[in-house]
């Protein structure tokens, strides 16, 4: 590796950076980390602390656009059901999300679920997009609020089953019919573990995928401590990994949302 | 350096700091709680149902308006075909019309034709019947302007040059003469 400091030393900012990297990859995970930003001491009744951290501040981001955009929305079709501007775009992925994702993989009673799906699919479009903006942060690319987006699926495909098939009826339907009794063993844990995967596989899969975008393009920046002579090279490679991010992020809400679809037919008509 | 990434990033992840982005964080769990459930609420209040309401309605308006463009389209056939019907029948009648009113008017040319050929005719016989009344009154004028005349010269030329014997003669053979006649 060549020293680059003797090149591109000019101001102090880039020789932090370079120091940094001069140490290994801990630049790259200093990024993509959560960091501490406002009420630090915040906690929760004593019990826990609750600071307003930076994927914090950027969870109330996208809260606040998705609050801002659709309750006006809405306002609009009340003025007129032509559609006009960003209204169309907004109302072709509301329809997408409720014709194209909710009533193929639900079915029958598709509407209870609607609401849900349309949170869930615009939160993480949101998210991911906003994560592509300069100086904010992808908190999609963090564990924790991914996971916690997958115990929401998780508790609508519980609830959509239990009211669909009734309490019993439902943790019975779990188990395939006509099986030998001693096979139950096996298959009831398994089942009840079946449970618990999707949900864990959809956080994970979210997760990983949004902060190998992310890592990918730091990655890629990096080649430019190797040598200077990198930096077309480098800066090419960003720029493509980056628009392969805009399709990913609307490709993992898309997909996020399709499978918590399926999750819950599969819960409210488990004949299937 | 691929190894140093790898270590930074387990040690990242080992929740040392607790920012790391694969350890589970309850703060951030918390929040993320709080919006979601927060924005399940306002938006499925204020967003996703009258959202959806509106398309529902416009999907329904849309089917309804192209339901009664169909029909109206069928309808303006129908008037369209009954129109043809119509004007069909109107020009038939007005060929009728038509027909009749020239008969009427030849019919009506013949009969005023033959008043007047009759009419003419009549005339004439009456004009021949009155011309051959003159010529008859005429001739007997004539006839018995020439028995006068003759009878003035006559009696004219007797009175000078005949006797009697011979005037008796002659007038005898005049009159048979004229009775012949």
């Amino acid at each position: 590796m060549n020293n680059p400091t003797a090149n591109v030393a000019d101001t102090t900012a880039i020789a932090d950076t370079l120091h940094k990297a001069a140490e290994g990859g801990d630049w790259i995970i200093h990024h993509v980390m959560n960091e501490p930003m406002f009420a630090n001491d915040l906690t929760f009744f004593g019990l826990f602390p609750i600071p307003i951290t930076k994927h914090v501040f950027f969870l109330f981001v996208v809260s606040f656009l998705m609050l801002l955009v659709f309750p006006l929305m809405a306002r609009k079709y009340k003025k007129s059901l032509v559609p006009s501007g960003l209204q169309n775009m907004f109302e072709t992925l509301i329809v997408f999300v409720k014709d194209d994702i909710a009533k193929p993989t639900i079915g029958k009673g598709y509407q209870t679920f609607v609401p849900y799906l349309l949170t869930a699919f615009f939160f993480i479009l949101f998210a991911n997009f906003l994560g592509l903006v300069p100086y904010t942060a992808a908190i999609t690319s963090n564990i924790s609020i991914t996971a916690t987006l997958a115990v929401f699926s998780f508790l609508v495909t519980q609830y959509g089953g239990i009211k669909h098939n009734g309490f019993f009826g439902y943790f019975k339907g779990l188990i395939p019919h006509g099986l030998p009794a001693p096979l139950l063993i096996i298959m009831i844990p398994i089942e009840f573990i079946g449970l618990f995967t999707k949900p864990f596989a959809l956080a994970i899969r979210l997760f990983a995928n949004m902060l190998a975008g992310k890592i990918v393009v730091y990655a890629l920046i990096g080649l430019i401590f190797a040598t200077v002579y990198m930096i077309p090279l480098s800066i090419f490679m960003t720029v493509a990994i980056l628009l392969l991010k805009v399709l990913v992020s609307f490709l993992q809400a898309y997909i996020f949302t399709m499978l918590s679809g399926l999750f819950i037919g599969m819960a409210v008509h488990q004949e299937h | 350096m691929t190894l140093s990434l790898l270590l930074a990033f387990a040690k990242a992840s080992g929740g040392e700091g607790g920012g790391g982005v694969l350890s589970p964080d309850g703060g951030l769990g918390f929040w993320t709680v709080v919006m979601f459930v927060l924005l399940l609420v306002v938006l499925g209040k204020f967003a996703w149902k009258p959202i959806i309401s509106a398309l529902d309605e416009r999907e329904k308006k849309i089917n309804e308006s192209l339901q009664a463009a169909e029909k109206a389209k069928e309808e303006a056939k129908k008037i369209s075909e009954e129109n043809k019907v119509i004007i069909a029948k109107a020009q038939e009648e007005a060929q009728q019309i038509i027909a009749q009113s020239r008969k009427f008017a030849e019919d009506l040319r013949a009969e005023h034709k033959q008043k007047a050929d009759k009419e003419a005719a009549e005339r004439l016989t009456t004009a021949q019947k009155d011309i051959e009344n003159l010529k008859h009154q005429a001739l007997n004028d004539i006839k018995d302007q020439v028995a006068n005349l003759s009878v003035d010269i006559a009696s004219k030329i007797i009175r000078e040059t005949l006797d009697d014997v011979k005037k008796k003669e002659l007038v005898n053979k005049y009159i048979s003469e004229i009775q012949s006649n």
